[in-house]
C-alpha cells in the first residue's frame, strides 16, 4: 500500500472540493467534524508522532482555544476571527507552563500526567474557575466568523474554512517535518540521550514541540467554537483526547496521510455504522482493535527518509 | 476528630478496591509493558456478573451472608479471568512485537467493546445491587462506630494482596513472574514458558478486579456500565503513584490515592476532588519521577 506522488493528493483534493455538491447537511457536517478532528490529529501528531511524547490529554490545548475564543467574544466583543492567534498563543502558552516541570518523564508516567491535566481543566471549567467559564452550562451566544464582511454560518461555509485550514496545516507541517526540526524531533523520539550528545537541545525541542502542537489545537478550538456556537466542558473530556490518541496510533504515526486517513476512520466510522443502532459502538470498538492487529504500525505508516547518494553534500 | 476518622476509614476502604484494580494494571505492565485500557471493564463485567448470579442463585438465602458471597466471590474471579485471558489471546498477543502504543489503540477498542457489550446485555440504567447481603451493624473503635462493611472491604482487600504477594514471592510461579518481568527474552531461555507466564498474569489481574468490582457493587449498593473508565482511571493512577510494575507500590498508591480523595472531598472542596487527586500525583511525580515505589531508573549516561 505505497501511496506516493502527486496523483491521490489532487484526486483526494478534487473529491473535498466537490464534496458540498452531492452530500446533504448531515454528511457535510460529519465531514466538518472529520477536518476538525484532522487538524487536532495532526497537532498531536508532533507531540506523539514526531516527538514521541505520550501525551493523552490534547483535548485540554483545544479547551483553552475554544473558551479562550468564547471569552473574548462574548465578554469583550472581539470578533472571532481575531482571535484565533490569541487562542492559539494562549494554548501555547499554557502547554508550556505545564509541560515545563513534565517534560523529563518517561513514556508512561508523562501519559497519566496529560490525562491528570486534560482532567483538571475539565474540573475547572465545570467549577467556573475565575468565574467567566461559565461553569457545567458552558457559554453560549459566540458570534460566527465574519471574513470581509461576509458571515459564515451554512454548514458548506464552515466546510469550506475547516478544510482551507487543514489544507494549510497539510502545507505547513509537510515541510515542517523536512526541515531541521523536524529531524531533529525524530532524532530525540529514537534516543534522546544520542539526540543530546549531537548538540540538540532536547528539553527545549520538547517543549517546541509540545507549543506548536497546542498552538494548533488551540486555534481549532476557535473555529470549533464558533462553529457550534456554544461550548460546554463535557465536549473537552478525556474522551476527546483518546479519540485523539487513536486517530493518530491507528492512521499512522509520523505521517501526515496516516493521521488525515485515521481522522476519517475513528470519526467516521460511526455514522457508517449507523445501520447498527444500539450496537454501533461495539462493532466500532471490534474494527478498532482488529485495524490495530492487522496494520500493526498503523494503517500508513510513514516512509523512511531517503537521502540519495548523488545528492549527499547538498543543502537538504 | 470523629469526622476524620470517619473519613479515613472510607477512604482506606475505597482505597483497598482501588488497590485490588490498581494490581491488575502494574502486573500487566510488569510483564508486558502494557496499560491495559480494558482492565476497568472488566472491574464493571465483575459487578454485573455478580449481580446476576446473586440475583439468580440466592445463595445467600441457603447460605449464611459471608459463605454466600465468598462462594460468589470466587466464582466471578474465576469467570473475569477467563474473559482476561480470551481477551490477551485476541487482542494483545498479536501485537506483543509491534509498537508499544499499537497495544494500547487495541485495549482502547477493547475497551469500547466490553462497555457497550455490557450495555447492550443489561441496558443503559443504574442496577441496584440487593441490600442487607452482610449484616452491617457498626463497630466501635476508639468509642466512634464504624460500619462493619468498610472493615470487610479493606480487610478483604488486605488478605486479597497479601496472598497476591506470598505467591509472587515464595512460588515457582511468582518467580517465574518476576524473572519476566525483569526480562522476558533471558527468561524464555532459563526454560520459562513466557506465554504461560502472561496467561497467568492475565488470570490474577482480571481476578482481583472482577472482585473489586463486586465490593463496589456491595459497598456503594448501585452500579452503571460506564463506572469502569472513572475507577479503572483512578486505579491507573494509584499503579503510577506507587511506581508502576511495582506490586507493593500498587497497593501503598491505591491506598493512599483513597485517603487523599476521601480527606480533600471532606476538607477541600467535593467539587474539586478528583483535580485534587491528579494535583497531587503530578506533585509527586515531579519529586519523584518513577513513582513512591518505582525502580530509579539510571540515566544512561
Amino acid at each position: 500500500m505505497k501511496v506516493s506522488g502527486p496523483v491521490p493528493v489532487i484526486v483526494f483534493s478534487a473529491l473535498l472540493l466537490a464534496a458540498p455538491l452531492v452530500l446533504d447537511h448531515y454528511w457535510l457536517d460529519v465531514l466538518n467534524s472529520i477536518g476538525l478532528y484532522t487538524i487536532l490529529g495532526l497537532s498531536l501528531n508532533i507531540i506523539l508522532g514526531h516527538a514521541g511524547m505520550f501525551n493523552m490529554g490534547h483535548a485540554a490545548f483545544y479547551a483553552i482555544g475554544a473558551y479562550t475564543t468564547a471569552i473574548l467574544n462574548t465578554r469583550y466583543g472581539v470578533p472571532v476571527l481575531w482571535t484565533l492567534p490569541i487562542s492559539g498563543l494562549a494554548a501555547a502558552l499554557f502547554a508550556v507552563i505545564v509541560a515545563r516541570p513534565i517534560i523529563h518523564l518517561r513514556g508512561d508516567y508523562l501519559l497519566i500526567v496529560t490525562i491528570g491535566m486534560v482532567e483538571i481543566v475539565r474540573i475547572a471549567l465545570i467549577n467556573d474557575i475565575f468565574g467567566i467559564t461559565g461553569g457545567a452550562n458552558g457559554i453560549f451566544g459566540i458570534d460566527r466568523p465574519e471574513l470581509f464582511g461576509f458571515k459564515l454560518k451554512r454548514p458548506q461555509h464552515f466546510y469550506y474554512l475547516i478544510w482551507l485550514f487543514v489544507g494549510m496545516t497539510v502545507l505547513l507541517f509537510t515541510s515542517l517535518e523536512n526541515s531541521r526540526f523536524g529531524r531533529a524531533l525524530n532524532y530525540l523520539r529514537e534516543d534522546d540521550v544520542a539526540a543530546e550528545g549531537s548538540g540538540i537541545n532536547t528539553a527545549v525541542y520538547k517543549l517546541a514541540a509540545f507549543a506548536l502542537g497546542a498552538c494548533w489545537a488551540g486555534m481549532t478550538g476557535t473555529i470549533f467554537a464558533s462553529k457550534m456556537t456554544i461550548i460546554s466542558p463535557e465536549s473537552f473530556s478525556f474522551w476527546e483526547s483518546v479519540l485523539l490518541f487513536m486517530i493518530v496510533i491507528l492512521g499512522g504515526a509520523g505521517n501526515i496521510a496516516g493521521v488525515i486517513l485515521g481522522a476519517f476512520l475513528v470519526i467516521g466510522l460511526p455514522e457508517i455504522f449507523r445501520d447498527f443502532s444500539t450496537a454501533r459502538m461495539l462493532i466500532y470498538g471490534l474494527a478498532m482493535m482488529f485495524m490495530m492487529i492487522y496494520r500493526t504500525q498503523g494503517i500508513l505508516p510513514p516512509q523512511p527518509r531517503v537521502y540519495r547518494l548523488d545528492r549527499v553534500g547538498e543543502d537538504l | 476528630m470523629e469526622q476524620f476518622f470517619q473519613q479515613l476509614t472510607n477512604g482506606l476502604a475505597i482505597g483497598g478496591i482501588y488497590a485490588l484494580i490498581a494490581l491488575g494494571y502494574t502486573m500487566v505492565y510488569g510483564v508486558l509493558r502494557l496499560i491495559n485500557f480494558a482492565h476497568g471493564d472488566l472491574f464493571t463485567i465483575g459487578a454485573y456478573l455478580g449481580l446476576t448470579l446473586l440475583t439468580s442463585l440466592a445463595l445467600t438465602e441457603h447460605l449464611s451472608g459471608f459463605l454466600g458471597v465468598g462462594l460468589l466471590a470466587l466464582m466471578v474471579m474465576g469467570l473475569v479471568s477467563l474473559i482476561g485471558i480470551l481477551l490477551e489471546r485476541i487482542a494483545y498477543r498479536p501485537l506483543r512485537e509491534s509498537h508499544r502504543l499499537s497495544a494500547v489503540v487495541s485495549a482502547l477498542g477493547a475497551s469500547i467493546f466490553f462497555q457497550n457489550a455490557i450495555m447492550l446485555i443489561y441496558g443503559a440504567k443504574y442496577y441496584v445491587y440487593p441490600q442487607n447481603l452482610l449484616p452491617n451493624t457498626p463497630i466501635f473503635i476508639l468509642g466512634m462506630p464504624i460500619p462493619l462493611m468498610r472493615i470487610l472491604i479493606l480487610l478483604a482487600s488486605i488478605l486479597m494482596m497479601i496472598a497476591l504477594y506470598l505467591f509472587v514471592q515464595k512460588t515457582r510461579i511468582g518467580t517465574a513472574i518476576r524473572a519476566t518481568a525483569i526480562d522476558q527474552a533471558a527468561a524464555r531461555l532459563m526454560g520459562i514458558d513466557v506465554n504461560r507466564v502472561i496467561m497467568i498474569v492475565f488470570c490474577i489481574g482480571p481476578a482481583l478486579g472482577g472482585a473489586a468490582g463486586m465490593m463496589v457493587g456491595i459497598y456503594y449498593g448501585q452500579i452503571n456500565f460506564t463506572m469502569g473508565w472513572i475507577y479503572g482511571l483512578k486505579a491507573f493512577t494509584a499503579a503510577i503513584l506507587g511506581g508502576i510494575g511495582n506490586i507493593p507500590g500498587a497497593m501503598l498508591g491505591g491506598l493512599l490515592l483513597g485517603v487523599i480523595e476521601s480527606l480533600s472531598s471532606a476538607y477541600i472542596s467535593m467539587a474539586w476532588k478528583d483535580a485534587i487527586a491528579f494535583v497531587v500525583l503530578i506533585l509527586i511525580l515531579i519529586v519523584r519521577p518513577t513513582g513512591l515505589l518505582g525502580e530509579r531508573v539510571a540515566e544512561k549516561i
